[in-house]
């Protein structure tokens, strides 16, 4: 398809390898984290890892939406399904996501709770409007991608003053996961967190625009470089990136000009703004309560609240303790370091956030890398 | 008043397999109303809504995601960075313009 398939040439991409490794300094290494599970997904289908020079290492962030999930969340999510009357609305992805007695949306679904998989949140409005006698809950899930339908749907059940609707907000940011993986006290305690530099996302940065990314290159010292989602963008990321690097430079580079804009789309912005509001805290699954890291429903909104209306307590889930996930979200470890990837956790049956979706960097890796050796060179950790 | 007649499009199975984070360029294939409109994704017709972006006309691509479209794709900046992979690739035949 257009401007996906050009962005895809191999020889191409071959090329830019070969510039990489001419200009990647052999004296030094390169940590380089991929915010995006969208980057995590096609660093590991394109195999990017394969034509890199083993000093250029790519670190897998936490960039998927529903890795990130905590799983008390789920479980509230389950508890909604199942009242009386109930159609719970979301997204595929979150079907399967199993909680720790191995309960998910899709086994409520076989139980006889009515689970609905939409595609958007339009399909969710649409529900409640076609079934007024009973109560619809959207489960809104995502980064700063997916927040302006949400914002949308909101907006519009309020003109139509529907009153069987209502949203359950988990919707979380980009810039706070940056900064919390770069200051936290667990990333002093993990040890030295060794990123140099950041290949923002690319849809993200479609919404919120380049310029949040300003903070942390001058703040941090670190590189940022925005890429589209394709084999190429990323590859060519990675260049800016080492030449950055090489020439002691911080500053944010836009590699996907065809759809980032400095300040984003203005538009979307001001409508979430409208809606939600930040919270002061929310717990990401891997990382931890990070504070500023969430949206909730503005109280003008309280009506369409789901929170609010069914009075949701969210208890706190620890996973496995096997689980490295919070280290290899931060850069310190790596897929193949926990005792338990491949053999307990699998994308069939995952224990931590890093295996749960296709974005996840466990999942990434179990699907696409799990054969390849290791790079004894590119080996940060002993 | 344009949210009445929206009609739920049953995404094709594909569809529903993308990760949700995953957003792609897609071809307006014709606009429906003032706020929707329908693309041609690969064959598949499918309705998304406008009202995050401005202008869309017929032949413009839109970052699509999870039925909204996100930004408008700049077509003149997709073929410059394209020139770029060129030059960085050393490919004089492929230099733009
Ligand atoms: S393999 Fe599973 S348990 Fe181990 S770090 Fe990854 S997600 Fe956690």
């Amino acid at each position: 398809m257009k401007y996906i398939d050009e962005f895809r040439a191999g020889n191409i991409a071959r090329k830019i390898a070969g510039k990489i490794l001419a200009e990647a300094d052999s004296r030094r290494r390169y940590h380089l984290m991929e915010f995006c599970g969208g980057h995590t997904h096609a660093i590991s289908r394109f195999g990017i890892p394969d034509l890199l020079p083993g000093n250029i290492r790519m670190i897998h962030g936490p960039g998927c939406p529903v890795c990130v999930l905590p799983i008390g969340r789920i479980e509230n999510a389950i508890q909604l399904a199942k009242m009386p009357g109930m159609i719970l609305c979301c997204y595929g992805d979150v079907l399967r996501v199993p909680t720790l007695s191995g309960m998910s949306l899709l086994k409520a679904k076989a139980q006889g709770a009515d689970v609905r998989l939409i595609y958007s949140s339009t399909d969710a409005i649409n529900i409640a409007r076609q079934n007024p006698h009973r109560t619809a809950v959207f489960f809104a899930i995502g980064f700063e991608t997916t927040t302006p339908p949400t914002a949308v749907v909101i907006k519009q059940a309020q003109q139509l003053g529907l009153v069987n609707f209502s949203v359950f907000c988990n919707h979380v940011l980009t810039p706070s996961a940056i900064s919390h993986i770069l200051q936290s006290p667990e990333v002093r305690e993990l040890g030295l967190v060794s990123i140099d530099g950041f290949i923002g996302p690319a849809h993200v940065s479609v919404v919120i625009g380049s310029q949040p990314y300003e903070y942390f290159a001058e703040e941090f010292q670190k590189p940022v470089v925005i890429a589209g989602f394709e084999p190429l963008d990323v590859m060519q990321a990675i260049l800016m990136l080492v030449r950055q690097i090489n020439a002691g430079r911080a500053v944010v580079e836009n590699e996907f000009t065809r759809a980032v804009m400095p300040a984003g789309n203005v538009n979307a912005k001001s409508l979430v703004a409208d809606v939600f509001e930040l919270r002061r805290s929310f717990e990401w699954r891997g990382l931890g309560a990070v504070p500023y890291s969430a949206l909730k429903i503005k109280a003008c909104y309280a009506d369409f609240d789901a929170e609010r209306r069914f009075e949701i307590f969210t208890p706190s889930i620890a996973d496995n303790k096997a689980c490295e996930c919070g280290a290899i979200l931060r850069g310190v470890k790596r897929p193949q370091d926990c005792k338990i990837f491949g053999t307990v956790c699998t994308p069939e049956n995952p224990i931590g956030s890093c295996m749960v979706s296709s974005e996840g960097a466990c999942a990434a890796y179990y699907r696409y890398g799990r054969l390849r050796p290791r790079h004894a060179a590119a080996s940060g950790s002993a | 008043m344009t949210i009445l007649n929206y009609v739920i499009i049953s995404a094709s199975e594909n569809l529903l397999k993308t990760p949700m984070c995953l957003a792609i360029p897609v071809r307006v294939a014709q606009l429906i109303s003032e706020d929707r409109a329908m693309v041609d994704l690969g064959g598949v017709r499918k309705e998304i809504s406008l009202v995050l972006v401005e202008d869309v006309k017929p032949g413009d691509y839109v970052i699509v995601h999870v039925g909204f479209a996100l930004q408008k794709l700049d077509q003149q900046e997709a073929e410059r960075t394209l020139a770029m992979f060129a030059a960085v690739a050393g490919d004089i035949s492929a230099d733009m313009d």
